[in-house]
């Protein structure tokens, strides 16, 4: 190489950071944010020739603007947050577990089994509980697998975990044979749509309460479980370094088991909160891409609960907000996965700038 | 390409929405007030889905009509058969609409859940059928007695044949059509019937084949099917499904072919005979014309060709055979005035048997007894939804 290329500063350099404040790093976020709500803005605004903030207006229309889509706001970014809950003990352990989808069609596939084959058996409060035990069960099942496989034969859990979303799907489509109805419809429609058996019932009048009480519990335990408790500081240490944990005494097998278990679990609960708390049907698209979704939700808030909160309800709301949108402005449904796909694009991309600092080049004399 | 047509499009339809509305004052013709109606409708597609444009054009025509403006008429596209699709019925209730539509089967259960928690609200539900059984006075059914417009189409492809036979081209024998079919589903064994006993009732040699998809719109499933059945020596080819794919097919292999929905002639320019076509304008105008007049829905509503809810595209000249036109004009008329039925009981055999003769000796076929009297199968009376699911001679199903 000549001495001459070797000198020439590059236009633009990235370092990778050493650290960064706390307030400087909500910053940039911030700006993330603003950002991609001004893109989504401008492209809201060439589709439709309407002021943005009319269109914002809409947005908040469609995610809060009435009671039910209120509730609506508030139940899908419970779904989102306890699968992102369900995800942190994995992902915390660097057990790349994309299996999500597999698990919740898992649990709601049992659960939507419990309700079509007991929902006479037993008072609806039963019910409910062993459709908890056994969706959880379910999920744990998914999740256990590509554990046993990994601890034992260090097979990819990344692929693994990927395969058995799509069987988790084949499951899903082979239950509707025999579920279908109306018949010939290829869906199960509504479960009890009559005797609400293994339905969610109302508290204080509102339909979702129950689905509110569950995630926060759940979210505390995990909260709890991670930051207080020998197992979760045991995941902590086998996700920095197994070798480590090896040396410390951790029987490392067993933690990877057990927490995918814990993980599964969790996601397979989601499962029953979707089916038995929300849609009340069970099909393919009952996951609906949520278990992708909340790896994201999970990692951009770092596994802070409350973090997590927040993220979760800045992606619902928007998605929420851009049905009404779509409707108000005859724009076709995808506009709202367009947004969120934005949204996302801005919030992954900004973690970037908050790693790494970008300098431009500095005048010529400086580098000679 | 396709994005800059589908803008297009969308600009055309928006000022035809646009100046549709300016125009409507001065038609508006009704009894009652229309202006403080609003009307919700769900849809299973966007515009660029021939099931649903359809029943897009038909919500147009019904504003047009009795003069509703843009803002009395709130639309939802791309509805999933899950709980979404409750979400959104219960939104437009929310919205204040007086009468919400549905247009795809799988929405039934959910609509029905949501007429239950809103008894002031009326719910039209498209190709359902439990409406009656419900018990809920404000759900209804509501489809089209596509089957005739069906039977029109195949009368088309039976003179076709004809022609084909005279010209050399093939001789009586080989008269096979092959079927492009979706499920095998009542709705579609109905559909492939009464254009086969259309064909029939000109070209008496004819036999066809059938072939399921197992989906209501899969481009290159129908594509494919298609293909199976010219090389299966089929030598004309329609379809029960939503593409274009088994037309695109045709017009490769210079087959001709009848389709479905919409006019087939931008990709089959050569081949496309014509369509047999669902106009959905007049039930919607009769149903919201029935909210503005507070007079009772029909529970299940099935109209044909009397009432202009079905017909079939216009034919293309390049090649159907001549005097066509003459003859699906004569039988139009004779299915107007109710003097021709397509699903007449002499005109076919089920296993070598008249169907009443079944009836009485075979206990598998008592059920039909509710539909089969005076001589022909009641196809939409008993409920709108289509019930015909017998498999006549002359025809083979190549899958289950």
């Amino acid at each position: 190489m000549s001495k001459e290329a070797a000198n020439k500063e590059v236009f633009l350099r990235m370092t990778k950071r050493d650290s960064i404040s706390k307030r400087k790093a909500w910053a940039i976020r911030g700006i993330a944010v603003v950002l991609s709500l001004i893109l989504c803005a401008l492209i809201i605004v060439a589709l439709t020739n309407d002021n943005p903030f009319q269109v914002y207006l809409g947005i908040i229309d469609g995610a809060v603007g009435r009671k039910r889509r209120f509730w609506v706001t508030v139940r899908e970014t419970m779904v989102l947050l306890i699968i992102a809950v369900g995800l942190t003990p994995a992902f915390k352990m660097r057990f790349w577990n994309i299996g999500a989808e597999g698990q919740i069609l898992m649990g709601g596939t049992a659960t939507a089994a419990m309700m079509i084959y007991f929902g006479n058996a037993m008072p609806n409060w039963l019910l409910l509980l062993v459709i908890f035990i056994v969706s959880s069960l379910a999920g744990m099942l998914w999740g256990l697998l590509p554990a046993v496989f990994k601890a034992y034969y260090n097979t990819n859990e990344t692929l693994f975990t990927l395969m058995l979303n799509y069987v988790a799907m084949q499951i899903v489509t082979f239950c509707i044979v025999f579920w279908e109805n109306p018949a010939g419809s290829n869906t199960v429609g509504i479960i009890n749509g009559a005797t609400r058996k293994g339905w969610f019932r109302n508290i204080f009048g509102q339909q979702y309460v129950l689905n509110v009480i569950i995630v926060l519990i759940m979210t505390l335990a995990v909260y709890l479980y991670m930051k207080h408790s020998k197992q979760g500081y045991e995941i902590a240490v086998v996700g920095e370094s197994q070798n480590t944990a090896k040396y410390a005494g951790i029987n490392v097998k067993k933690v990877i088991i057990r927490t995918m278990m814990i993980s599964g679990g969790i996601c397979g609960l989601a499962g029953s909160i979707i089916v038995s708390g929300a849609s009340h049907t069970i099909s393919t698209s009952t996951a609906g891409g949520r278990g992708f979704t909340a790896i994201i939700v999970a990692w951009m808030s770092k596994f802070n609960p409350v973090a997590m909160l927040l993220v979760s309800a800045f992606l619902v709301f928007m998605q929420q907000g851009s049905i009404q949108i779509a409707s108000q402005y005859g724009l076709n449904e995808n506009a709202s996965d367009i947004i969120t796909g934005i949204l996302l694009f801005f919030l992954i991309g900004c973690e970037f700038f908050i790693n790494y600092k970008v300098e431009f080049r500095k005048s010529k004399k400086e580098v000679q | 390409m396709k994005k800059v047509v589908t803008l297009v499009l969308i600009l055309v339809m928006t000022v035809g929405m646009v100046t549709g509305c300016g125009k409507s004052d001065t038609k508006d013709t009704t009894k009652g007030d229309s202006s403080d109606i609003k009307v919700g409708i769900i849809y299973i597609g966007d515009e660029n889905e021939g099931y649903t444009a359809a029943h897009m054009d038909g919500i147009k025509e019904m504003m047009n009509t009795l003069g509703l403006s843009k803002n009395q008429v709130i639309e939802k596209t791309n509805i999933a058969e899950d709980e979404s699709c409750y979400d959104a019925i219960v939104d437009l209730a929310d919205q204040g609409c007086n009468i919400i539509f549905a247009n795809s089967f799988g929405y039934e259960t959910y609509m029905m859940q949501a007429a239950g928690e809103y008894p002031d609200i009326q719910f039209c539900h498209a190709t359902g059928y439990q409406a009656k059984s419900s018990g809920l006075a404000n759900m209804h059914n509501y489809f089209t007695a596509v089957y005739e417009s069906r039977y029109v189409s195949g009368v088309v492809a039976g003179l076709k044949l004809n022609d084909m036979i005279k010209n050399g081209t093939i001789t009586a024998d080989q008269a096979k059509m092959g079927y492009v079919g979706a499920y095998n589903y009542a709705e579609v064994v109905s559909g492939y019937t009464s254009f086969y006993l259309g064909a029939r009732s000109v070209c008496p040699s004819v036999t066809m084949e059938v072939q399921y998809t197992n989906s209501w719109g899969d481009m290159a499933a129908e594509n494919e099917v298609a293909k199976q059945l010219i090389a299966d020596k089929c030598v004309l080819i329609s379809q029960h499904a939503d593409t274009t794919g088994a037309p695109t097919a045709c017009e490769e292999a210079n087959i001709p072919c009848v389709g479905y929905n919409v006019d087939m002639t931008s990709v089959a320019p050569g081949t496309a005979l014509t369509s047999a076509t669902i106009n959905w304008g007049p039930y919607y105008i009769y149903a919201v014309k029935s909210i503005i007049d507070k007079t009772a829905i029909a529970t299940d509503w099935c109209q044909g060709f009397a009432d202009g809810a079905v017909s079939i595209s216009p034919l293309n000249d390049k090649a159907v055979a001549p005097g066509t036109a003459d003859e699906v004009a004569k039988v139009e008329a004779s299915l107007k005035d109710g003097s021709l039925k397509v699903f007449d009981t002499s005109k076919f055999t089920v296993q070598g048997s008249k169907i009443e003769d079944l009836i009485t000796k075979d206990e598998k076929f008592s059920k039909y007894s509710a539909y089969v009297s005076d001589g022909y199968f009641h196809e939409s009376e008993v409920i709108s939804a289509p019930a015909f699911d017998l498999r006549i001679d002359g025809i083979t199903e190549l899958t289950k």
